[in-house]
């Protein structure tokens, strides 16, 4: 990081600092003067997008609070008092509300994109498992956070989500209990994820530095998936990626923009506009459609244990991904079967979300199982056996003559 | 410029000196300290003494018709109280005990390995009264009542069907729904807790 740059300090103040806290030579080497492979596309730069939704996730939230009640008796209220009587009040919830959807399109969008490219592949396996570090708390942090309006979706929501530690052997139920802090969601769960929902973010901040150190440390991935081998191959970060980034971001922001003022409830749930109420469960609870996949997985195992296995090994298979894929090759690119497998693997993961929305009957079981088993099929099955099996294509000599359309040696 | 400390220099023996001790103990000390401190960390969590409090509550039933239910709240929690019809017990007999998906009465009035025949269900000499906690075992939701493919109740949720006696017949619930402590205190008022 620091090492990547040449900066002298010139002023004195500069030197005085560099001497003893050599935090500009840092922000140099890591954001300036960094070597980054010359060939990125766009798809590269929702790293950057999720870290600005990020950080108007942290100051909407913190503008919220300022004006929201964790209590079950006025939660719902204060809510209301934000839409209607605070200053912008509307714009912030929005923004907020709207700004965890965005999160996670600008995640799945990178998470997908590092499978595409192979970048959780050696030697960047600790930069995979701390964004998949990342993506788990950051649904931990949603949840949360869709409980707080203390809407019916938020109580019920929780009800189901708690639950299912009870699935657990034994402990099952004093966890439950334990997450409650009393025999069902109340105030004190309410009180808790307000806490939680307000500390994990800056949690997520402390680990996107770790992500990023990481592979600024190995060294970015890049479309051809071959390492830089001179400085013909990579440019300094600044300016050329800070601009594409930064359009990038611009771009999305419309896009944000849109739902914002245009959609602002399109991703919720009407029923999350009447308040809680303990005796009556709405007729069909859905999660967030960024849950979707998982909630299909949840629900195709027809036993509460099993199901909820499913569910949590369909994330932590991701942690375990840079070893189940045996390909050397990283980039999709030059695997044209993992190609097809690729795109099958995007469109099993967008059948089950659509099939979490589906009511748990009939046909909408029966297909949740068949792409249950397909998705772990593709991790379990098709990645590492593909590796031993597939016939590359020829990988480039290097990333400058990847961008000349020069094929190289064989894989 | 440095010389060899002496005492260092000595240290690294087969036998086990007092620094050694010194060592293990401190870290013994360090470990129990932690583990003492965590506890109350941890169980600051736990239900607090004004919702343990909420022991509790005396329900009239009189009003409560044949084939007519009510649903009360016990440390909130919907507890339904049904009266139910001769048809509906009657079902709810007819069902052999071998055939459930879970064949225990997870009735808190009797011991635990009580089968889930419909008078452990209800109670003896009181067989129309069924009382019992209104949330679905699966992931805790209330289900709705006179629904369902056994006539008895329904989970919206994730599709759980109970039968005339609150016992789960279909679905992904893995046990029937609790039947909390209670008691006939007159004819009229049932006690729950």
């Amino acid at each position: 990081m620091a090492g990547h740059s040449t900066y002298e300090p010139q002023s004195a103040p500069a030197k005085w600092l560099e001497r003893r806290l050599p935090v500009i030579s840092l922000m140099r080497g890591s954001f300036v003067d960094f070597p980054t492979p010359k060939n990125l596309n766009y798809w590269w730069t929702f790293g950057g997008i999720a870290f600005f939704v990020l950080v108007v996730q942290i100051v909407t939230g913190i503008v919220l609070v300022m004006h929201y009640t964790p209590n079950d008796t006025m939660a719902f209220a204060s809510v209301e008092h934000i839409m209607r009587d605070v200053n912008y009040g509307w714009l912030m919830r929005y923004l907020h509300a709207n700004g965890a959807s965005m999160f996670f399109i600008a995640v799945y969008i990178h998470m997908f994109r590092g499978m595409y490219y192979g970048s959780y592949k050696e030697p960047r396996e600790i930069s995979w498992i701390l964004g998949v570090l990342i993506f788990l708390i950051m649904m931990a942090t949603a949840f949360m956070g869709y409980v707080l309006p203390w809407g019916q979706m938020s109580l019920w929501g929780a009800t189901v989500i708690t639950n299912l530690f009870s699935a657990i052997p034994l402990v099952g139920e004093s966890i439950t209990t334990w997450l409650w802090g009393g025999f069902s969601v109340g105030n004190p769960t309410l009180n808790r994820f307000f806490s939680l929902h307000y500390l994990l973010p800056f949690v997520l901040v402390g680990i996107v530095i770790l992500h990023i150190w990481a592979f600024h440390t190995t060294g970015n991935n890049n479309p051809a998936g071959v390492d830089p081998k001179s400085e013909k191959d990579t440019l300094p970060f600044h300016p050329y990626y800070t601009m594409k980034d930064l359009l990038a971001i611009v771009v999305f922001m419309i896009f944000f923009s849109w739902f914002v003022f245009y959609l602002p409830n399109y991703m919720g749930h009407p029923d999350n506009y009447i308040e809680a109420n303990p005796m009556v469960t709405p007729a069909h609870i859905v999660p967030e459609w960024y849950f979707l996949p998982f909630y299909a997985i949840l629900r195709a195992v027809p036993d509460k244990l099993g199901g909820v296995i499913a569910m949590f090994g369909a994330i932590a298979v991701l942690f375990v991904l840079p070893w189940l894929d045996t390909s050397k090759v990283r980039s999709a690119t030059f695997r044209p079967v993992f190609k097809v497998f690729f795109w099958l693997f995007a469109f099993y993961s967008v059948m089950l979300g659509w099939l979490g929305a589906m009511p748990a009957e009939g046909i909408y079981v029966i297909l949740s199982r068949v792409f249950t088993v397909l998705y772990f099929t593709h991790f379990l099955v098709i990645l590492p056996v593909l590796g031993l099996i597939e016939k590359t294509k020829k990988v480039p000599d290097s990333i400058n003559d990847a961008v000349l359309g020069k094929t190289g040696h064989a894989a | 410029m440095f010389r060899e400390d002496a005492t260092l220099e000595h240290t690294d023996t087969a036998e086990p000196t007092r620094r050694d001790f010194l060592y293990i103990a401190t870290g013994a000390v360090g470990a129990v300290g932690v583990g003492a401190l965590a506890w109350p960390f941890i169980h600051q969590m736990n239900p607090d003494a004004s919702a343990l409090a909420l022991a509790s509550v005396e329900v009239d039933v009189s009003a409560v018709e044949v084939g007519q239910s009510i649903t009360v709240t016990w440390r909130g929690k919907p507890v339904f109280i049904r009266q139910r019809t001769e048809k509906e017990i009657a079902e709810a007999n007819a069902v052999p005990i071998s055939d459930l998906p879970d064949q225990f009465a997870r009735n808190a009035n009797l011991e635990d390995g009580a089968d889930a025949s419909d008078v452990n269900r209800s109670s003896t000499g009181k067989e129309a009264w069924l009382v019992m906690v209104g949330i679905c075992t699966h992931l805790g939701c209330v289900p709705l009542g006179e629904a369902g493919d056994f006539g008895g109740w329904f989970c919206p949720c994730h599709g759980s069907h109970y039968d005339t006696a609150g016992r789960i017949r279909k679905g992904p619930a893995p046990e029937n729904m609790l039947v909390p402590p209670y008691q006939f205190a007159e004819n009229d008022t049932i006690v729950v807790g």
